[in-house]
């Protein structure tokens, strides 16, 4: 049985340095980790091969840990990401029913990605504005005091890169 | 401190995300368009706590409270009030029932509020070193290194009678004496910064509203302990918070409040930032410390406790970020300050996420002692929509509910442990008469079963089964025997967890059935409820 090797990923410049600069300090891996989700939106397994290599890391040691921290993603998001705060006064305040909403309106199932991937949807734990709750982020925008009558508002907002300067320029 | 008028903006989270930003920069224009900027001074602050009312906006001397501010009142405040004097009053913040204008210590929202670790929140610009040293800032540190040995700031800690704020309540003082005690090559100070509670945000406003007091109050840890080094770990999910500790430790360093022989004394320390990554069970010390080893955040067995073989197995003082937050204070004024202020058993202040189905969500700070009743009623102004008022749940996932017969309970550690909660880190949850029992029990122990780590089996496989048990209540097919069940899977989860998490995971369940066990038996069984 053949057994497919991963391809040896090329690493980013600035991705390479940070692995140089962190290498010597103890405990490195997370904030390495970090630095390369930051980098690709996600963590790449033939990435995270090659980060572990770098670092003298098995790569099942830095597998272990990807997997285990809830903020570590190891599938590509969608262009758009979409985060329901699951806290509990969102909780209480209708996040559930906001969550299902958005579902149904990108017909996509809770943390998945759409099928044009333009939208991912997350839930996501407490994003600390409370006094706003419910409250929704869309990539990294917070949208507070949200109903399920507000939830195509949102989606329209960003959808076909209206509300996305980053990637429209790129 | 040269300014006529003071003009500052909340730029906490909240109020960040409703825009205070824009606010902040369009006030900036009408105050250069009408060359007030050399009289008046716009700041933007740290968060102000009173988050349903944001963005806030206030202006000194006159103690004028705008809320719910847009980006284009900002005309009205800049040309009516800082150019003509005249307040804007469309914009001020009443309470209920009365036209009282303006003073913010009129409001009840903060009346019965003391101020001691959020002392600079909502008062100074957090990216400004300045500002903060302007308000006895590193009065505390320069005070032990220059005036005090080590032994005497621990005396002082001590006495204060300073209780950890993370939840646990262990007493500082005791805590750092067993790491300044042991003989080692190097000690560590670390800061807990991974706030997990899913409803509250405490520390996430100190970080973003004065993160020099938790530098100032690591090191002068540090130099009560011999640690040299010190690390903050902090939650991903705060990247406000993180980047304004990364400005203000590399300030500190360029004033030679931190690195080598601070302030020309012969003590060296230094603050490294560690990223927390969405792990609830990090916020346990021993989980925490396995995590900036850089491995998955999995408790061990204590003892040894940190305070004696911690980080790398050298001794370690782990505190949290609103502990920290005290210790300039009571190193200034004094261990006998403090401890006049609380109750017998807790002294000092604690600060409080209010939050849920109450009028004035916000950020508090109560002295200890204060009643639930006071918080809930005062404070955050009672049950909106003139709802009934049902239970609030402290200490999040790891606390109970606590009924309304309850409510005037003055708090302390030991009073909210006897009636089944505990402090926890601070989140205070109101409940109202729509909210089922059932269903937030449910949604704590969901929390707590994901998050548990899996290592120990009373915790891994109790909660899961608990919760198993808890839907078929959710379908109302529940019987008196799943009950009993409930309460025996709880006790042995309480008794043989490895960590805080499993030890607590039960608390919301069995809380719930103690007060609200009606609720529980609303959803037995058809035939179950009939014989019952």
């Amino acid at each position: 049985m053949a057994v497919a090797v991963p391809e040896r990923a090329e690493l980013a410049d600035e991705l390479a340095k940070f692995i140089d600069d962190w290498k010597e300090k103890p405990g490195n891996l997370i904030m390495v980790l970090h630095r390369t989700q930051l980098e690709y939106g996600y963590l790449p397994e033939p990435v995270v091969i090659e980060v572990a290599r770098r670092l003298g890391h098995p790569a099942a040691k830095a597998f272990g840990v990807a997997t285990f921290y809830n903020y570590f993603k190891l599938t590509p998001p969608g262009r758009n990401r979409v985060a329901v705060c699951i806290g509990t006064a969102c909780y209480l305040k209708g996040a559930s029913e906001l969550t299902d909403t958005f579902c149904g309106q990108l017909d996509v199932e809770l943390n998945g990605v759409t099928e044009d991937k333009e939208f991912s949807i997350e839930g996501v734990r407490c994003v600390g504005c409370c006094g706003l709750a419910p409250v929704v982020m869309v990539n990294g925008e917070v949208h507070g005091k949200l109903t399920s009558d507000g939830v195509q508002r949102v989606i329209d907002k960003y959808r076909n890169g209206r509300e996305n300067p980053e990637q429209a320029a790129g | 401190m040269a300014y006529a008028q003071y003009c500052l903006i909340c730029d906490g989270t909240a109020c960040n995300s409703s825009q205070s930003e824009r606010i902040y920069e369009q006030i900036m224009k009408y105050v250069y368009d009408h060359d007030l900027e050399k009289t008046c001074q716009v700041v933007k602050t740290g968060c102000f706590g009173f988050c349903e009312q944001g963005p806030i906006v206030k202006v000194l001397p006159d103690e004028a409270f705008y809320v719910q501010v847009k980006p284009e009142d900002a005309a009205d405040i800049v040309r009516e009030h800082l150019l003509k004097g005249r307040p804007v009053s469309r914009l001020i913040y009443r309470e209920k029932d009365t036209d009282s204008l303006g003073a913010v210590d009129k409001i009840s929202f903060y009346r019965k509020q003391v101020r001691i670790v959020l002392r600079n929140c909502g008062f100074i610009d957090p990216e400004s070193i300045d500002e903060y040293i302007a308000r006895e800032g590193y009065q505390g540190l320069e005070k032990a290194l220059f005036e005090m040995s080590g032994e005497e700031v621990l005396v002082e800690v001590e006495k204060s009678g300073l209780r950890g704020r993370g939840g646990g309540g262990f007493p500082t003082g005791r805590k750092w004496r067993f790491t300044k005690e042991m003989e080692a090559d190097q000690k560590y100070v670390v800061c807990n910064a991974d706030e997990g509670d899913p409803g509250a945000y405490m520390d996430r406003s100190m970080l973003e509203g004065d993160p020099h007091s938790i530098i100032e109050a690591m090191a002068i840890c540090g130099y009560t302990v011999g640690a040299s080094r010190g690390y903050v770990y902090v939650r991903a999910e705060y990247p406000l918070a993180v980047r304004r500790l990364e400005k203000a430790l590399q300030d500190a360093r360029e004033y030679g409040l931190l690195g080598d022989n601070i302030l020309g004394s012969d003590f060296s320390f230094d603050i490294e930032i560690r990223l927390g990554a969405g792990a609830f069970v990090c916020g346990e010390e021993t989980a925490l410390l396995m995590s900036i080893e850089g491995m998955r955040g999995m408790p061990v067995q204590r003892p040894p406790y940190p305070a004696v073989k911690g980080l790398w197995g050298k001794p370690t003082v782990i505190n949290n970020v609103e502990t920290f937050g005290n210790i300039p204070v009571i190193v200034t004024r004094g261990g006998d300050w403090f401890a006049g202020i609380g109750t017998e058993t807790s002294k000092g202040t604690k600060v409080f996420a209010l939050t849920g189905n109450v009028n004035n969500s916000g950020l508090i700070e109560v002295p200890m002692g204060t009643t639930l009743r006071d918080i809930v009623f005062n404070i955050g102004g009672g049950i909106p929509g003139g709802k009934q008022f049902k239970a609030v749940q402290s200490g999040g996932p790891s606390g109970g509910m606590i009924p309304a017969e309850h409510m005037d309970t003055p708090i302390d550690y030991e009073s909210l442990a006897a009636l089944g909660s505990i402090m926890g880190s601070g989140g205070l949850i109101v409940m109202d008469e729509d909210d089922s029992m059932v269903d937030v029990a449910k949604f704590y122990l969901g929390f707590t079963v994901e998050e548990s780590c899996g290592k120990c089996i009373p915790c891994r496989l109790g909660g899961r089964q608990i919760e198993k048990i808890l839907e078929k209540f959710a379908n109302g097919e529940g019987t008196p025997e799943d009950l009993q069940k409930i309460e025996e899977i709880g006790q042995t989860m309480i008794t043989g967890s490895l960590c805080g998490l499993g030890k607590t995971a039960p608390n919301p369940v069995l809380s719930s059935i103690k007060y609200f066990r009606h609720e529980y038996e609303a959803a037995f069984r058809k035939d179950v409820a009939e014989t019952a």
